[in-house]
């Protein structure tokens, strides 16, 4: 239970600089941001909605530490102001209707490659040698030095473009309402099937390793040859006693890899015009949208502290000895 | 530096800074020798062609020449990032581990923080606000880059710290910024240059994921910026692959040699995940199968590693003292089920 509060506390922390950081990065940058805000919305937005606005970020005459502890105000208050890219919608909307897509994009694919990955390597490292140990590893080492998004262009122009099989763009097709019908699911996997396979493509590699580094070291222990000796059945040592040892470094790696892939995730979108954060992100640079810019920013931050929170969790399940 | 002589024994080490070179070689004379990426010269989209080896862009540019152009302005900052990191990684993680104290846990706090910390959301609202240039990216990579670097090198401090020759430098007395970068960075070579490698992975590949994203400088030729106009110009659309698929493949190839060259110190530095191949075949002479754990040995130079292992008698297998950090790996022999 302590160490899930410690590490709940970091994680807390680790919020409460990522949100300062956003704070300070317009203040430190050079030009001026309100100015900027103000040139940016001129003629779209009544004065007194403009002040408003200055204020959600912060941007008043007031000293710095005031215009600090408005901004936290407002951003507890689920105030990330307005967006510019889809005006009049408000920041919060507009992140909230793409949330969802992101996680299951990056959630599904994440999911996959960690547990494919790591039975690849689990495989790899039991034929130490074998054709799988010597062809897997450099080849989804090659595949993971492409950049995502490149992946998943190839993916869109071959299997996508000139194949036809996958539909290119969107999350699911435009004549389906959103709900829990099969037509709706399933046009909703057919559409996640091309940006889930780059994003597993490129990240198996890391999995695959790790598994089969840990898992080449466990293998030398004594309990391995112990178990072995009073004849248990190989997959029994295989699954039992060495994967569950080599798959808890496997999963700390679990949690610090979520932010990398779905940084990762958030290009492939945009190269699929997915309608999650990474398109959204792609708007906002397009129409300098630093309002959604900066929302996007904290909204994927948490979901990632989240999302290492639960691995904490799991964590603790897994491995007695943080449950001391 | 038997550990540089080690790396260029190893055949993954060899053929991943072949690689390097010959993008070096590319990235140093090779803008001279092509034309001007950036003018329009061909027909619009025109498919690769004995005049353009890979085509031209919408604008009619050489994609050939850009490719070319393109490996100079991204692998120098890939580089140059990949050094301040490594640097500034090294740096913090000494720092925390030799200190230690509030210093680390300050440190160590700050370094897992920014470890945490999506980079990819962060470096856009970063590029966003600064002025579109090389300065601003290195700034904004090196900013969302260094943390990894600190925490791998700060955990081998701790582990140094405990070592003899600090402790004699200590009671020496000499100072302990001496002791930090002329005791402790020189014995750290191998997860330094690791740390290094990696972090010119990240560097590349940040950098190119961002000025896909468009927050480079648009005007200059990188190969982030090929591949940003490439994707807004909707060439795929238009099924001019030859705009897309050079660059991602050099930035592949790039990426690739440098984690082969991390790939073998892996295995310098940890035998155990050295290649089994020789054990195996060693073992094949003597009749054994082999058992799980793969053994920590070195064979006589040259013997094996000639592939011509079958003519000669069989190796003597001696386990290798020193270069191993951990006794027990040590001392184990080889474990044939017989």
């Amino acid at each position: 239970m302590r160490f899930l509060l410690r590490r709940l506390g970091f994680y807390l922390l680790a919020a409460w600089v990522s949100l300062t950081l956003n704070f300070l990065i317009p203040r430190l940058a050079p030009g001026d941001p309100a100015s900027a805000l103000q040139a940016r919305f001129q003629g779209r937005l009544e004065p007194s909605a403009l002040a408003a606005m200055k204020k959600v970020f912060g941007y008043t005459d007031a000293p710095l530490y005031v215009q600090y502890f408005d901004y936290v105000k407002s951003l507890l208050h689920g105030d990330f102001g307005i967006s510019v890219a889809y005006f009049p919608a408000r920041v919060t909307e507009v992140i909230g209707s793409g949330l969802m897509w992101t996680l299951f994009l990056a959630g599904t694919s994440v999911v996959i490659s960690f547990v494919l990955g790591s039975a690849l390597g689990l495989l790899a490292a039991w034929r130490r040698g074998g054709w799988l140990d010597s062809v897997a590893p450099p080849a989804f080492i090659f595949l993971g030095a492409f950049p995502y998004f490149w992946m998943a262009m190839l993916l869109l122009f071959s299997l996508g473009f000139v194949g036809g099989w996958f539909p290119v763009r969107h999350a699911y097709a435009d004549q389906l309402t959103m709900g829990w019908n099969w037509p709706f699911v399933l046009s909703a996997i057919h559409h996640a099937v091309l940006p889930a396979t780059s994003i597993v493509i490129a990240s198996l590699g890391g999995w695959l390793l790790g598994m089969r580094n840990t898992m080449i070291g466990i293998l030398a222990e004594d309990y391995i040859t112990m178990a072995q000796a009073k004849g248990l059945s190989p997959s029994r040592v295989m699954l039992h006693y060495a994967a569950r040892n080599a798959l808890l470094p496997n999963i700390t790696g679990f949690g610090m890899a979520l932010g990398f892939v779905l940084s990762g995730s958030l290009l492939t979108e945009i190269v699929f015009s997915y309608p999650g954060q990474g398109f959204l992100l792609f708007q906002a640079v397009k129409s300098q949208d630093f309002p959604l810019m900066q929302g996007l920013f904290l909204s994927i931050t948490v979901a990632v502290l989240a999302a290492n929170w639960l691995v904490d969790v799991a964590y603790v399940f897994l491995d007695p000895r943080t449950r001391r | 530096m038997s550990f540089f002589r080690d790396l260029l024994q190893n055949r993954k080490a060899t053929f991943g800074l072949l690689i390097l070179g010959a993008f070096a070689l590319i990235a140093l004379v090779g803008p001279w020798l092509v034309r001007d990426p950036a003018e329009f010269l061909g027909d619009p989209l025109a498919p690769p062609s004995t005049e353009f080896w890979l085509g031209t862009t919408r604008q009619g540019q050489d994609v050939f020449a850009q490719t070319i152009a393109g490996a100079r302005t991204s692998l120098v900052l890939g580089f140059v990032v990949g050094l301040v990191v490594t640097f500034i990684g090294a740096t913090i993680g000494i720092a925390a581990g030799f200190l230690g104290g509030w210093v680390d846990d300050l440190l160590s706090l700050l370094t897992n923080v920014f470890l945490i910390m999506p980079g990819l959301p962060l470096a856009v609202v970063l590029a966003a606000y600064l002025e579109a240039g090389p300065a601003s990216m290195a700034f904004v990579l090196i900013l969302t880059g260094w943390a990894w670097n600190a925490r791998v090198i700060r955990a081998q401090t701790l582990s140094l710290a405990q070592k003899d020759f600090v402790k004699a430098a200590l009671v020496g007395g000499e100072s302990r910024l001496r002791i930090m970068f002329f005791e402790l960075f020189p014995n750290m070579t191998s997860i330094i240059v690791s740390g290094f490698i990696g972090a010119t992975v990240y560097a590349i590949g940040a950098q190119v994921g961002l000025e896909f994203l468009g927050l480079g400088d648009v005007s200059q030729v990188t190969w982030g910026t090929n591949l940003y106009w490439a994707s807004n110009n909707q060439d795929l659309l238009t099924e001019s692959w030859w705009t897309i698929a050079p660059t991602g493949i050099c930035v592949a190839l790039v990426g690739f040699a440098l984690v082969l060259v991390n790939f073998a110190i892996d295995e310098i530095t940890n035998p155990r995940l050295r290649s089994a191949g020789a054990f195996n075949r060693i073992l094949a002479q003597a009749g054994a199968t082999a058992g799980f754990s793969t053994p920590v040995l070195r064979t006589q130079p040259g013997s094996v590693s000639s592939a011509k292992a079958d003519t000669q008698v069989p190796p003597v297998l001696r386990t290798q003292p020193g270069s191993v950090s951990s006794a027990k790996a040590g001392s184990r022999g080889p474990e044939g089920e017989a």
